[in-house]
């Protein structure tokens, strides 16, 4: 019982990571209606950023090299979006789709090449955790579980309480009126990217001290989030949240009846069992189905 | 200049089976338009399957022929629910079961051995010649590649060519039109991914040993940028840009790099950027896709 | 007979048609007007399967329609053309028209690769009414010409032709004359009359231009806001102060 406790809140954990990445991932899906196939290695660039700041000569206190490495990333996002994205707006879905993931490749390998393909760790020091009932939290742990939640707080603050929030709901609800009511589309969706990138950039410096750093976990990242984003009900923010902690609680539970090399599978199949049962997710609309008009 | 030769013929192998590779995702992608990702999962299973079934004493002809129909009995499992979808989704479940389908061949051990591999693979044979130099499996390769042309072509020039072009245009006008594009599609994604899984068989007895390596997703967008280059729906330009991608990447092996430079990183970022440039300045391809023309057609009277 | 009954649309909450209902027999040309988003489109996606309804119900020649996939919808002899030009783009104009025939022994993936001489009579026939087709649009010279580099207004002629091709009983016209010159309008009209009257083809035409739908149609339904305000003739709508309040209103 105490393990399943344990596998439980090791499941919260990471599941709040992907929520966090989720959500980034979804903002680029509502309000474009785009997969964003590079988010994954976004995201690792961020961590790997974080790495270079505080680990290298420049030994940043790892909070500062957080939030710089959100700032460097969102300018990243924003940079990716201008160039392998905005010129192929009126092109057919798969030509973005197909910049993507070649964006994806480019940043794995850029990444491969200027740290190398073994695995990289934060290096922190490993102090005792605190037991809370029958589970047992590493420090570490509990910075990941408050800073996760903390992000999503403020997505949301942004999102209901800002003008930039409304203007982001407006592209997402229907982007050609949002432009007929006077709305800079091109400039909402730069800071849509720069929003999800940072806090992709979040997500993935947390994975990165939650388990270790190496160049392929941005293909993984993006597989999760989408598999979030689709459980929950893609285009939905808290759909994307509530399907990154099951995620994360069902790879943790997971492995505790299958071996641990499957783990990553685990969201895989969760991801193609729902585009073929249930394509909207779980708090989507029904209308998603083959050939719309 | 003994070794230079064998190096040529080396390539031309490999061309060999990249083409079908490229035939094969040209028939799915550049001609009906299915954004594929899982490609190189076929090209797995039929290298894995002929690698097993021939190691375990079945001729390969048979073994190759097993590997071919399961890849295409696969993709058919997988089309059911799949070809429903739009664009976007296809792409997302064909990415996720490829890699499902490499997550096997890494970690099913017993079965494939995972990453150490399949050793020892039995060459080719057939009717009595057994294909164990380069030059003699050059020519099962030519003919394997100019088997599979013939038979895009025909397809492409076909009455179910043109529908499959009108799937790729517009499917919901070609639903208006009155057909059923869910069993175009499938054909596509079968014969395509039957392809495919040849291709792998090729692969499996030429090299002799197979690793998950070989059936990264990246190489479904290596062969994804060789039909864009070629121009989609081109079978002829699909070779010629294959010849010409193949020899840069194998020429690429030779060009002496510093020490920290990983060469296979290195070829992923260059051919990462092509793509984009490509995909955003050269949609159409280098070479246009070839155009049918009816004029002198019998029926086709101008007065 | 087309018979449309109550149907309605909804949008999540938007209520986008509102119980529609009208008939069309065989052999009549009516037409669908309204104000910009009075749903006009929104009935021919519901009619020909693009979308479902809320509630209501279609039928053609007293067979249900409703919950159909397009296909299917399309192979009771519906045709239709599109309010944004929807041709195939990277194909030449003949293989636009080539593709329309329906029941093609060449679509049988054999056969077809094949081409046994069912395929290639087939082929020649479907050319020559190709060439039939486009001669009457005064468009034989453009066979070989990709779609994509023919003018808006060659693009809707093909549309049209290719809809013809799949030598349909009813056809439905999403706004058939926009984009088009006068002088061609009328050399349409006059076609699609002679369709009416030669072979019996029905229609349904959705339109802007009050001349052409005056010009051409012996029966109208007035949309708006989704809610069918006026049927009639001609006459009749165009003097009924319903509709000349809906469209001054706008």
């Amino acid at each position: 019982m105490e393990l399943f406790a344990q596998l439980l809140v090791n499941g919260l954990i990471a599941g709040g990571i992907y929520a966090l990445a989720a959500v980034g991932y979804n903002m680029v899906y509502g309000a474009l209606k785009f997969i964003n196939f590079a988010h994954g290695s976004v995201a690792m660039v961020g961590a790997y950023i974080v790495l270079a700041l505080a680990l290298s000569g420049l030994h940043l206190y790892l909070v500062l090299a957080f939030f710089l490495s959100m700032v460097l990333t969102a300018l990243l996002g924003v940079f990716i979006e201008r160039v392998a994205y905005r010129p192929l707006r009126r092109a057919p879905k798969l030509a973005p789709l197909t910049t993507a993931v070649a964006a994806s490749f480019v940043l794995d390998a850029a990444v491969m090449i200027i740290f190398g393909a073994d695995i990289k760790t934060f290096n922190l020091p490993a102090r005792r955790g605190f037991q809370i009932g029958p589970v047992f939290i590493t420090p570490v742990q509990g910075i990941i579980i408050v800073t996760s939640l903390f992000f999503m707080v403020c997505l949301y603050f942004l999102l209901a309480h800002t003008k930039l929030g409304k203007a982001i709901r407006a592209v997402a609800d229907d982007i050609n009126l949002a432009e007929i009511s006077g709305t800079n589309s091109d400039l909402i969706i730069s800071a849509v990217f720069a929003i999800g990138s940072a806090l992709a950039a979040a997500a993935g410096a947390l994975i990165g001290m939650d388990t270790n750093l190496q160049p392929t976990m941005g293909f993984i990242i993006t597989v999760k989030a989408f598999a979030a984003v689709v459980l929950g009900g893609l285009g939905n923010v808290y759909g994307a949240i509530v399907g990154g902690y099951l995620i994360g609680i069902a790879e943790n539970l997971g492995v505790w009846y299958i071996p641990p090399v499957w783990k990553d599978t685990i969201a895989y199949g969760i991801l193609t069992l729902m585009l073929f049962l249930r394509p909207a997710g779980i708090f989507g609309k029904k209308e998603i189905q083959a050939t719309v008009l | 200049m003994f070794s230079e030769l064998s190096l040529v013929v080396h390539l031309l192998v490999i061309i060999t089976i990249y083409g079908i590779l490229a035939i094969a995702l040209n028939l799915i992608m550049g001609v009906t338009g299915l954004f594929n990702i899982g490609h190189a999962a076929f090209y797995g299973i039929g290298a894995y399957t002929s690698a097993l079934l021939a190691k375990a004493g079945v001729p390969w002809f048979y073994a190759m022929l097993v590997g071919v129909f399961l890849a295409g009995f696969i993709a058919f499992v997988i089309g059911i629910p799949t070809l429903r979808l739009v664009g976007d989704y296809l792409a997302v479940v064909t990415l996720g079961l490829g890699e499902i389908a490499r997550a096997v061949f890494k970690n099913w051990l017993s079965l494939t051995r995972g990453p150490m591999g399949l050793p020892g693979i039995p060459h080719a044979s057939l009717l009595g010649v057994k294909f164990d130099t380069a030059e003699k499996f050059l020519l099962l390769g030519a003919i394997s590649l100019l088997l599979v042309y013939i038979i895009a072509e025909r397809l492409l020039h076909s009455p179910f060519g043109r529908v499959l072009k009108g799937i790729r245009e517009d499917e919901a006008a070609v639903q208006a039109l009155g057909k059923s594009t869910y069993r175009f599609k499938m054909w596509a994604l079968v014969i395509g991914s039957g392809m495919a899984g040849l291709a792998g068989s090729l692969f499996a007895h030429y090299i002799t040993f197979i690793d998950p390596s070989s059936f990264v997703m990246w190489l479904t967008f290596f062969i994804f940028l060789i039909i864009m280059l070629g121009g989609p729906g081109n079978n002829l330009g699909a070779i010629v840009a294959t010849v010409v991608f193949v020899s840069l990447r194998e020429g690429l092996r030779f060009v002496s790099l510093p020490e920290w430079l990983n060469p296979a990183a290195l070829q992923q970022l260059l051919f990462g950027v092509l793509l984009i440039i490509v995909t955003i300045f050269m949609p159409r391809g280098l070479i246009p896709e070839h155009k049918i023309t009816y004029r002198g057609h019998p029926g086709h009277a101008e007065n | 007979m087309l018979r449309i009954d109550k149907l309605t649309k909804d949008f999540g909450g938007l209520r986008a048609v509102n119980d529609c209902s009208f008939e069309v027999p065989e052999g009549m040309i009516f037409g669908l007007i309204g104000p910009n988003g009075s749903g006009k489109t929104t009935v021919f996606n519901l009619i020909t399967g693009f979308l479902l309804p809320t509630s209501g119900r279609v039928s053609y020649r007293d067979q249900e329609l409703t919950g159909l996939p397009p296909y299917m919808i399309a192979q009771h002899g519906i045709a239709r053309t599109f309010q944004l030009v929807r041709v195939f783009r990277r194909m030449t104009v003949m293989e636009n028209l080539l593709i329309a025939p329906q029941h093609q022994a060449g679509e049988n993936l054999l056969l077809g690769m094949l081409q046994v001489p069912r395929v290639r009579r087939q082929e020649r026939e479907a050319i020559k009414r190709a060439m039939k087709l486009l001669a009457v649009m005064g468009m034989e010279g453009l066979t070989d010409e990709y779609c994509g580099n023919l003018s808006y207004a060659e693009q809707k002629m093909v549309e049209l032709a290719r809809a013809l091709m799949t030598d349909p009983d009813l056809v439905l016209l999403d706004e058939p004359t926009s984009g088009i010159n006068p002088s061609l309008i009328n050399q349409i009209l006059d076609y699609i009359r002679k369709l009416r009257d030669e072979q019996g083809k029905t229609f349904l035409v959705v339109e802007h231009d009050m001349r052409v739908i005056m010009n051409l149609c012996d029966r109208i339904a007035v949309l708006n806001y989704g809610e069918k305000i006026a049927e009639g003739t001609p006459d009749e709508v165009s003097n009924a102060p319903e509709v000349i309040d809906a469209y001054l209103g706008v």
